[in-house]
């Protein structure tokens, strides 16, 4: 039983042999099979963030409205009247894949978590899914396993799941990606924090028991990549129980509103010992845990097991002394456990005893501020360059333009997402105004005339093609899906999903990915709060597409400002804002229709985009639009479809200036373009507001019939496509 | 009128009920609690939606065997106004109180959508205020909502008009003659799939769903200072 602790059970570990020497060299000798095991999970890709710790430095995390950035379980910021909105996006990846419904499921749970941690209660949550290609043997199964486990845990649990994105792409066939966001309300002066306090305070374990589910999940599963053996690691993807969160989630909340409470941490990744790791860490405390305290599922686990099982639904919190029963209290009111399992001390060290003995005995500093930071070297892979060649004159444009639109239309990409989200509760918690399908959510801000906008993208194609701009595409679309529903950008979160970091060509797209970032938020004025970073996303040395995920929060003061795609009324001006370039490069049309993923994304050019935000915000706040609507992927064609694809479903008659390729006008991806419709006498005013602030205004047409009529190229019936684009993903998948 | 909203260990509904009775109709109400053995007087109890003990077991099972359970059969006994809301109407079905049983949706997958349903008894506290006839947009959203009961039970509920509800256009989830929702022999006891209380809101949904509330309190009202017996 008790094998010698040796760099050959460090290798199994998943250390390097530099930290493995490391550790002994900070011990001063060898460490115990558990201290191996706590060292080994706290300097994991997944928990010390030693690749990309360094660079993640460069993002702009502040601003007026940061009540919380990066560090805490999530970040906050003011939403006015006294109220926090607390936000975070994670990934579940590498669980999902190996076990799509429970690692999906999970990822919902653990993000919920990290939430209410923070005393916010979770209204509302966004899931980005990316899935290999759509006939890929495995895709089906994944998406619906994947799809149902995130309906299980926000169903069962109450919180409405309002948006989300999904996009197929070959480069995903081996890695998918199920990156989960969730907001909270709180009271801005009422922010739990993860920093333990006080020593001799106890430390409190609540919610469901630990079991032998998830151990090394964090630090094998998610920080490595794939290989034939990934489906092995099956049995550390833990098992969610949303019921059990529920009451957890209620419990915490009314034990938040007393005065019993320090501080409080979520079990996440990495379970108990992360979790008491880092609330001594930030408070510059040592922790001592009796692990013959903590409740168990089942006989015979070892301290080992203990201190790195990564079940679900349980937290740890720091009380005041003399308050243990109060809070039992509180707990057993809601059918849960809470086991004062230990206490905090002063020696800035971390302690397990069992049995009378102590099995581990750690500088809490070793394993956080000692943890390896990481310089990795980047290079340019040779590549890109031979991928952003394409020359337009070698494709021949289509014959049949409504074919090759109602092509689109039925494209994985582009087709309706009802088939997703109609198996997810939208409307629990009664506040969503805006529900999926539209460029953003919009949950109102329950009590107030306030409503929280919500959106989550990223390209990835664009981001193949090109890392920097790709990021910075992906936070620019972001924005103008939040001031498409007429809220005001504020905050991202990032989730930043990228291949192995040790090859110098995926450092390489990580940092452009970081730069981009970094270049948007700071233009746009909208930091990041919070995020993640997965790496390793990767299988037999194949990485996905660099998929930097940018959810966002806008705010809106007014609800009853608020727009939507959908034309409203027959003989509205369909106006453009924003000019079409002749750009085809990495567009869905060229990926589509002619089997083309090459080319540079489209063009970006930021204070035009920021001035066009000015303008439709504006134009929201004066009521002088009846909708708004992005013109993203599938281009200005599909766009004027999509408004007629919602509300009451009406047609409508455009005629595009030429003077560029028909397909770049029709299909083409140009940035910074929104579609809106409007009442003619309004037309004026907005002319004149189009000149000040230089955004350009072009009057397309007419809301009228029941038809999508493009000058003489394109004469579409809606109510056939309509059917056609709803059912497409469900008849792709099989039913 | 005064109303009690039952909170079960995984409701998850019953906020926006009460936010409903309490903020828009101005309806006095209370939080019950699952353990709680008494009604504390009210007129009305909403079993709300939710997934009650998780619903591991059959839907509402446990919830139907809860202490305050017994304290709901006695109020309906007792001609007491009560409105099971989606998994509300499945422990009343476990509970006995209505006749039947939600099974798994035909397609096997959960769905959230708004459907329309038409009032096919208006003599319940519930749908009095409604026309005979009338169709109502109500979202659902539950992955066990297909109702079914054996021929008799059902040619019973026919022949007594204790359908309530009936999906119109399509069905949505494999219902038994697309019913949505029944009452019991009483007229008293009320249980639906569809959420009433999440189309309350011009901009969340419609206001379709506030019929039913407010026909309980001029029902109420209408009997005068009749008062509910209670077991309080």
């Amino acid at each position: 039983m008790a094998r010698p602790v040796t760099a050959e059970v460090a290798d199994e570990h998943g250390l390097t042999r530099d930290e493995w020497a490391k550790i002994v060299q900070v011990l001063g000798r060898s460490p115990t099979i558990e201290e191996l095991g706590v060292v080994a999970v706290m300097w994991s890709e997944h928990c010390s963030y030693k690749s990309s710790r360094a660079w993640l430095k460069q993002l702009p995390t502040t601003g007026a409205r940061v009540l919380q950035g990066p560090g805490e379980n999530a970040g906050a910021i003011d939403v006015g009247d006294g109220l926090a909105a607390v936000f975070k996006i994670e990934s579940h990846n590498h669980p999902s894949f190996v076990e799509p419904f429970q690692g999906a499921a999970t990822g919902v749970g653990g993000i919920l978590r990290d939430v209410f941690t923070m005393g916010a209660r979770p209204v509302g949550s966004l899931d980005s899914l990316r899935f290999g290609r759509i006939d890929h043997a495995r895709t089906p199964y994944l998406v619906k396993g994947v799809v149902a486990g995130i309906g299980h845990y926000g169903n069962c649990i109450g919180v409405p799941t309002v948006g989300g994105d999904v996009y197929f792409d070959s480069g995903y066939d081996q890695n998918i990606l199920v990156n989960a966001f969730t907001i909270g309300i709180a009271r801005r002066d009422r922010l739990w924090r993860a920093r333990a306090a006080g020593p001799g305070n106890p430390v409190i374990y609540v919610g469901a028991r630990t079991g032998r589910d998830g151990i090394h999940g964090a630090s094998l599963l998610a920080s490595a990549a794939f290989d034939a053996t990934s489906g092995e690691k099956r049995p550390a993807v833990q098992v969610g129980d949303p019921f059990t969160e529920k009451l957890l989630l209620e419990a915490c909340l009314e034990l938040m509103q007393s005065d019993h409470l320090v501080a409080i941490q979520d079990m996440g990744a990495a379970g108990l010992t992360s979790s008491s790791v880092e609330m001594a860490g930030r408070g510059g405390l040592g922790i001592v845990l009796e692990l013959d305290a903590v409740p168990l599922r089942e006989e015979g686990m070892t301290p080992y097991e203990i201190l790195l099982s990564e079940s679900q639904e349980r937290m740890v919190l720091v009380a005041k002394a003399g308050h243990e029963a109060a809070v039992q209290a509180v707990f057993a009111r809601w059918d849960l456990e809470a086991a004062v399992i230990g206490r905090l001390t002063d020696d800035g060290t971390f302690r397990a005893r069992w049995r009378g003995a102590e099995v581990c005995a750690l500088p809490v500093s070793a394993l956080t501020d000692a943890a390896p930071v990481y310089r990795r070297p980047a290079e340019e892979p040779a590549r890109l360059e031979d991928l952003q060649r394409f020359d337009p004159a070698d494709v021949r444009e289509p014959a049949d333009w409504t074919a090759t639109l109602l092509a689109l239309l039925e494209s994985p990409n582009l087709c309706s997402r009802e088939w997703v989200y109609r198996q997810y509760d939208q409307l629990v918690g009664g506040q969503t105004v805006v529900r999926p399908g539209a460029d953003a959510a919009l949950v109102r801000i329950e009590g107030t005339q306030r409503a929280l906008a919500l959106t989550v993208d990223c390209n990835s194609r664009y981001c193949r093609l090109d890392p920097y701009l790709g990021a910075v595409l992906a936070v620019v679309e972001a924005a103008r899906n939040l001031v498409a529903v007429g809220a005001e950008p504020l905050a991202v979160s990032d989730c930043l999903n990228y291949g192995n970091p040790e090859r110098p060509d995926v450092m390489w797209e990580f940092q452009q990915g970081i730069q981009g970032i970094r270049d948007a938020c700071i233009a746009l004025g909208t930091p990041v709060v919070s995020g993640n970073v997965s790496f390793y996303n990767e299988t037999e040395g194949r990485s996905i597409p660099p998929t930097p995920t940018i959810a966002m929060v806008g705010l809106l003061d007014d609800v009853e400002l608020h727009v939507t795609p959908w034309w409203k009324a027959e003989g509205d001006v369909i106006i453009l804002l924003g000019r079409t370039r002749e750009e085809l490069g990495a567009s869905e049309y060229l990926s589509v229709i002619h089997g083309i993923v090459r080319g540079a994304p489209p063009w970006i050019d930021l204070d035009a985009e920021k001035r066009l935000h000015r303008f439709c915000l504006e134009a929201v706040h004066e009521r002088l639009v009846r909708s708004l609507h992005d013109v993203g992927e599938g281009g200005l064609a599909v766009a004027l479809v999509e408004c007629s694809f919602g509300g009451p479903g009406l047609g409508a008659h455009v005629d595009l200036e030429q003077g560029i390729r028909m397909d770049a006008l029709l299909f083409g991806e140009s940035q910074s373009r929104m579609l809106a419709s409007v009442k003619r006498r309004h037309l004026g005013r907005l002319r004149d507001m189009a000149r000040r602030d230089d955004v350009p205004l072009t009057v397309l047409g007419e809301v009228r019939g029941r038809n999508l009529v493009i000058g003489d190229l394109v004469d579409l019936p809606l109510d056939t496509a309509r059917e056609r684009w709803r059912h497409a993903l469900e008849r792709r998948l099989g039913g | 009128m005064r109303w009690g909203v039952v909170t079960f260990p995984g409701s998850l509904d019953d906020r926006d009920a009460l936010r409903v009775v309490r903020r828009i109709l101005r309806d006095d109400a209370i939080a019950l609690w699952h353990k709680d053995g008494d009604l504390r007087g009210v007129d009305g109890v909403i079993l709300p939606g939710g997934f009650s003990y998780g619903d591991y077991l059959r839907c509402g099972a446990m919830a139907g065997c809860a202490p305050i359970m017994t304290a709901v059969a006695e109020h309906a006994r007792a001609g007491g106004l009560v409105l099971g809301i989606c998994n509300g109407f499945q422990i009343l079905c476990e509970a006995g109180l209505l006749p039947g049983a939600l099974v798994r949706n035909r397609s096997l997958s959960f769905i959230c959508e708004p459907v329309t349903v038409r009032i096919e008894a208006v003599d319940t506290p519930f749908t009095h205020l409604c026309q005979p006839g009338e169709i109502l947009t109500l979202p659902i959203k539950h992955g066990e909502g297909c109702y079914v009961a054996d021929e008799d039970t059902l040619a019973t509920l026919e022949r007594e008009r204790r359908v309530v509800f009936r999906y119109v256009g399509s069905n949505p989830n494999g219902s038994l003659a697309d019913i949505a929702g029944v009452c019991n022999a009483g007229r008293n006891v009320v249980g639906l799939m569809p959420h009433p209380e999440h189309a309350a809101d011009r901009l969340t949904g419609g206001e379709d769903g506030l019929k039913l509330f407010r026909s309980a309190a001029a029902w109420l009202e209408r009997r005068g200072a009749e008062r509910i017996a209670s077991t309080s």
